[in-house]
């Protein structure tokens, strides 16, 4: 297994093996030491390669992983999977705003707390925090589904489009045109099927509330300008 | 004797023109501002303000027809290991596949290839047919990620981080659903049909210091190959270009209150931000300031639409400009040859504006797969081409009058300003002296 040391190595040339690997390749589990909290740790993973971090990253941790799995022991700084397409991203603490930003796909399972904007203008990404989530999480957000373990923060779900929220805890204020929907059984299934994915076992689905789009924003209304 | 007031002409107020009126009764009986597409309407200070100074005695100018005068820029000189090399200086700007139809911006494709430059994505993501079309192609990372993913990123010449927009800085936009089409709501991650809003500020980061690091994640992402370009609204450009290259960009593009949109509010084109030719120089003071002029290039945008505002352009410090509006016009735009329909639409050829609406009849500016089929994209490539080449010959015969051989040795010395407002915009002297206002302290 290739280690990179980061305390001696280059972040330039981590990023490098993981772009390099070429499909089919046999080599492909990665072990990170010493991050230090380094920012663009793991970024751009382009196919089925296992990276574990060792440490607390900076910014934009396995932003963009397109079908990696990342593993983080430690804590994520802002941005962790940005933009995320497809693999699995798993945070063993707590992560900091903005995490999954604009992800189009996979998993982000973050195993503490996410700060604030947590799931901002998510594109179809799954993210669950076992813990609690900050202010004007999921904000815009478009598709995919954030489950929160523990309590929301305020304006949750803000100018929401069609991504689905699911909080265990209390939830502090829903943004605009974001309101609390039914949980009928298709949508137990729904979060039983994700908790399943995120590895999450002690937890029933019935425990959770269901926020969504009144779909009011959806088409311009001078009203919703004031 | 009785005393006749002789008979006197009607008339109407500067403040309340006609203009102003008809405003004033649209917004009462609708009770909705006015959104449409185009740039600025209203007259600014603009680059038509400046005059070259010729040679004559104190300058030697160079034979029009036979010495050479280069157009050549390289943008992304600073840190990227992949500089776009274009052949002239003038770049098509970032406009929507969504806002413009695939045929509209296949023809800006074929049109900047065959004049050997660039065309950009805008917020609808990138198509095949534009990265096919496109021979150098810079994609746009916006705040509204519409699109976005690193196949992309990946397959672009160059990305350029859209901070802020010439037309509407400090502003988001929206398309209308009626432009939705199902490819582009599948592009965007959304519901077919529904308003699409694009966020006036981007998710994930907050200011220059994050900017920083997502220019930074960007570059590992892309192994360092791609240039960065930031585009930013003309509206603080001193202190916007400075944090942009401190934040690390290889190319700042500095985009005038003349650019284009392709739906926003009137009052916000009409009233946000600064004229193109008030951009220019504190742009590149600040980049001078840094000792980063010229290695950090800057592109200038905001109603360029000619050789003269080229050679203008760079004169004050720019290596390149962009153009959008006048791109579109040359494919077609409010072409005269649609004059009943745009009537039929209440307007005319020439002021053509609601963009957003999706019923262009040139095709350019809609969805509609009966009205886009009216663009040729091969012909309408060979208009932007021709009209590229246009620019480039005008801007090589102001350059050579000049006495220069290359369009990046035009100077501010070459000219002067025809009123205060422009002199003291281009820092350049009132014509007939050796004056501009603030210099000296006056």
């Amino acid at each position: 297994m290739p280690v990179f040391d980061l305390a001696a190595t280059p972040l330039r040339a981590l990023n490098q093996a993981l772009h390099g690997v070429a499909a089919g390749a046999n080599d492909t589990a990665f072990e990170v030491l010493n991050p230090r909290g380094q920012h663009a740790v793991a970024v751009g993973i382009d196919g089925p390669v296992s990276v574990t971090v060792r440490g607390s990253v900076g910014y934009y941790c396995a932003g963009m992983n397109d079908g990696g799995t990342v593993t983080v022991q430690g804590s994520a700084g802002p941005g962790v999977a940005e933009n995320m397409m497809s693999g699995t991203v798993v945070i063993e603490g707590d992560a900091s705003q903005y995490a999954g930003a604009t992800g189009r796909g996979g998993l982000l399972v973050i195993k503490g707390n996410a700060a604030s904007r947590c799931g901002i203008s998510m594109k179809g990404i799954d993210i669950v925090v076992h813990g609690s989530i900050g202010h004007m999480s999921a904000f815009m957000g478009q598709s995919g589904s954030l489950v929160v373990l523990g309590d929301a923060g305020e304006a949750l779900g803000d100018s929401l489009y069609e991504a689905k929220l699911f909080v265990r805890g209390s939830v502090k204020s829903l943004g605009a045109d974001c309101i609390e929907k039914p949980m009928r059984p298709e949508h137990r299934a729904y979060l039983a099927a994700l908790l399943d994915r995120a590895g999450v076992t002690d937890v029933r689905p019935e425990a959770f509330r269901r926020y969504g789009s009144a779909r009011q924003l959806y088409s311009f209304n001078i009203d919703n300008a004031y | 004797m009785t005393y006749q007031n002789p008979p006197m002409p009607p008339r109407k107020s500067a403040t309340f023109d006609d203009h102003t009126m008809a405003e004033i009764r649209r917004a009462a009986a609708t009770g909705i501002y006015d959104i449409r597409g185009g740039g600025t309407k209203r007259k600014l200070p603009h680059l038509d303000d400046l005059l070259f100074l010729g040679a004559s005695m104190s300058r030697y100018p160079l034979e029009g027809y036979r010495e050479t005068c280069g157009t050549g820029v390289t943008l992304g000189t600073r840190f990227a290991k992949k500089p776009i090399a274009l052949k002239i200086p003038i770049t098509i700007a970032g406009m929507s596949f969504g806002s413009l139809s695939a045929n509209a911006k296949e023809a800006l494709g074929h049109g900047a290839s065959l004049a050997g430059t660039s065309t950009t994505t805008g917020d609808g993501g990138m198509t095949d047919e534009e990265r096919g079309h496109s021979e150098i192609l810079v994609y746009q990372y916006l705040p509204s990620r519409y699109g976005m993913n690193p196949r992309d990123l990946r397959r672009a010449d160059a990305i350029e981080v859209v901070v802020g927009q010439g037309a509407k800085p400090g502003g988001g936009g929206m398309l209308l659903g009626q432009k939705i089409s199902d490819r582009v709501a599948a592009m965007r991650d959304l519901p077919q049909g529904i308003d699409q809003r694009s966020a006036c500020r981007h998710p994930d980061w907050t200011g220059p210091d994050d900017l920083e690091i997502k220019i930074g994640e960007l570059r590992e992402i892309t192994d360092w190959e791609k240039p960065i370009y930031v585009k930013v609204g003309g509206a603080r450009p001193y202190y916007d270009t400075a944090l942009a290259a401190k934040a690390g960009a290889d190319v700042v593009v500095l985009d005038g209150m003349q650019g284009g949109t392709a739906a926003t509010q009137d009052v916000f084109i009409e009233h946000v931000g600064q004229p193109t030719l008030a951009c220019i120089r504190p742009a590149a003071q600040a980049l001078q300031d840094l000792g980063l002029h010229r290695s950090v290039q800057l592109v200038i945008s905001g109603g360029i639409r000619s050789g003269a505002d080229v050679a203008k352009a760079i004169a004050l410090g720019a290596d390149a400009v962009s153009i959008g509006t006048a791109a579109l016009v040359a494919i077609g735009d409010n072409d005269p040859a649609y004059e009943e329909e745009y009537r039929k639409l209440g307007s005319t050829a020439g002021a053509y504006d609601d963009w957003h609406e999706g019923r262009d009849p040139a095709g350019i500016t809609t969805q509609d797969p009966e009205l886009a089929a009216r663009l040729d994209p091969v012909r309408a490539g060979r208009k932007l081409a021709n009209y590229l080449k246009v620019m480039t010959l005008e801007a090589q015969t102001i350059a050579r009058a000049c006495g220069h051989n290359h369009l990046h040795n035009l100077e501010p010395e070459d000219l002067v300003a025809l009123t205060l407002e422009a002199a003291a915009m281009a820092r350049v002297p009132l014509a007939g002296t050796d004056w501009y206002p603030g210099k000296a302290g006056f």
